[in-house]
């Protein structure tokens, strides 16, 4: 039961807004001796896992890229494409983004996507363009977090499609060790309705983004006349 | 054959460059500090293989340090003004997808001809050993093309990574948070305490609770992974399936994606939540938290109603 005293640990600290690094080193530590686990060991197996771990961050590889093409005009590009799509508003753009990235990753192409590589660059920027022409009541802040959110979502509940991503392996690894045995292709079978639920909520509130401008718009068109 | 090893070389090497350019600033007080974070993982990328479990403890401990002194990151501000990005947009066009685009796609191509091509590139790295290779030819690219010279790749870089700071290093940390909170039994403990949650034997009571479970213990350690084994022993296999009689495809399947709508909601899923935050120089570092909180807690009452309504035969 102790061990419930390292979750607390991590929640006032965030709560508190500390350094995050500091409060995750404190809430290991915590978990740690109110398990009564051997310092050293406790040690070897923190940085054991940290290292084991490098791969998240060696994604910002792609960093110099971005860097000196945003130099030259990337955004300002991306922006222009948007611009030249009359029809395309800000729901439209991530609602259409939303079903790129389900259904790819549901054919197991997940490297295609992602914050460093095509949220920063382009997606966001393209959004803030159509948010604009949109007039949308939307902070530029709060665009580029739901171009962020559409990535995660859209990942999320598209990947588990595929047959051979992490989770399914482990889920068919969980069952067989309670004697249950099922096919990868059930599993992803399964993960079919909450992807198309996915689809359907996210992408309601999505077009919801563009119930403003219409409005506006029959305003303006009623002052034109 | 390559693998990961010559992945981390690379990133070592990058993230030395940027602490040797941390240094180059003059005016900014804050140098010594940014240099220091650069050199701390490039020496991680560089020799963290090699030199043992605790010292790479203390190699964190170190990086946390210079994290929480406060003097590290930088205000995100652009090396060219907007003039001259609106020039260079009319100038390149189009053509400044490319280099961008090229990454995903060498990351994918490759992965799919190292794995039918085998003896080149270790098979289970194929994919990250991938994507580096698309960031360097990109990188590349973009030096022949503007003539930018070698510093330029670094310098741009690290005018970016300044400005997402030590929150670059949080996914690592909370992994290894993770690995300590199974060490010490964390998963037994919060399956005991949900069996104390009375359902009254309604079948709709144990999916919500096996399903919020699901979500809730991955707010907590900030990976579904590491909750789906503790759920589903704590109330999928005993009550939904041998209870109730229930698909075990579904129970699983349906059980992982509720602890995504998990995922959607916790600053410890950082690879996902904070670091975009940062990277997208948001002003609130939970922004990406807020935009998904209505999407994942309208999909996990989805998921139980999926759950139930499809996954038992009534």
């Amino acid at each position: 039961m102790l061990v419930l005293l390292a979750i607390a640990v991590l929640v006032i600290g965030l709560v508190l807004r500390l350094n995050p690094l500091a409060v995750v080193l404190a809430s290991a530590a915590t978990a740690g001796f109110a398990a009564g686990l051997d310092p050293v060991e406790l040690l070897e197996k923190f940085g054991h896992a940290f290292n084991a771990n490098k791969y998240v961050t060696a994604v910002f590889l792609v960093i110099p890229m971005i860097g000196m093409l945003e130099d030259h005009g990337l955004q300002e590009r991306a922006r222009g494409v948007i611009l030249g799509f009359r029809n395309v508003t800000l729901g439209r753009l991530l609602l259409l983004y939303m079903l790129f990235r389900q259904v790819v990753s549901a054919i197991g192409l997940t490297q295609l996507g992602g914050h460093p590589t095509m949220v920063r660059p382009m997606l966001a920027p393209m959004a803030e363009a159509a948010a604009e022409r949109d007039d949308s009541k939307l902070s530029d802040d709060e665009v580029k977090a739901l171009s962020a959110a559409t990535d995660n979502i859209g990942l999320f509940f598209g990947e588990d499609i595929f047959l051979a991503i992490g989770s399914i392996l482990l889920m068919k690894g969980i069952l067989d060790s309670y004697g249950i045995h099922v096919e990868p292709f059930e599993l992803s079978l399964w993960a079919i309705p909450t992807a198309i639920a996915a689809f359907l909520i996210h992408g309601f509130r999505l077009l919801m983004l563009d119930r403003h401008r219409r409005k506006a718009g029959l305003k303006s068109e009623e002052a034109a006349e | 054959m390559i693998g990961l090893e010559q992945v981390y070389q690379l990133a070592g090497l990058m993230f030395a460059g940027f602490a040797i350019l941390s240094l180059k600033d003059r005016t900014d007080k804050r140098r010594w500090f940014n240099m220091m974070l650069w050199a701390l993982i490039a020496f991680s990328f560089l020799f963290g293989d090699y030199i043992g479990g605790v010292a790479n403890a203390f190699l964190a401990i170190a990086i946390v340090v210079v994290a929480a002194s406060g003097r590290t990151g930088a205000a995100p501000d652009a090396s060219v003004d907007e003039t001259t990005r609106i020039a260079g947009a009319k100038r390149f066009g189009n053509w400044l997808f490319l280099p961008a685009l090229m990454v995903p796609f060498i990351a994918l191509a490759g992965t799919i001809f190292f794995k039918l091509v085998p003896g080149i590139v270790v098979g289970s790295e194929a994919t990250l050993v991938s994507l580096a290779l698309g960031a360097l030819l990109a990188a590349l690219v973009c030096v022949l093309w503007f003539r930018a010279g070698a510093v330029a790749p670094f310098r741009e870089g690290v005018r970016l990574m300044d400005g997402i700071g030590w929150a670059v290093l949080l996914p690592q940390m909370l992994a290894a948070l993770g690995v300590v909170f199974a060490l010490a039994g964390m998963g037994k403990v919060v399956g005991d305490l949900l069996g104390y949650v009375d359902t009254g034997g309604s079948l709709l009571a144990q999916v919500a609770l096996y399903c919020c479970g699901m979500a809730a213990f991955t707010v907590l350690m900030g990976n579904a992974f590491a909750a789906f084994p503790v759920m589903f022993t704590a109330i999928g296999a005993p009550l939904l399936i041998h209870g109730h009689h229930g698909n075990p495809a579904a129970v699983a399947a349906i059980g992982m994606l509720a602890g995504f709508c998990g995922t959607l909601v916790t600053p410890m899923a950082a690879n996902f939540n904070l670091v975009p935050a940062a990277l997208l120089e948001l002003k609130d570092s939970y922004g990406v938290i807020r935009a998904q909180l209505p999407t994942a807690a309208l999909m996990l009452v989805a998921n139980i109603l999926l759950l139930y309504f499809l996954g038992f035969g009534h």
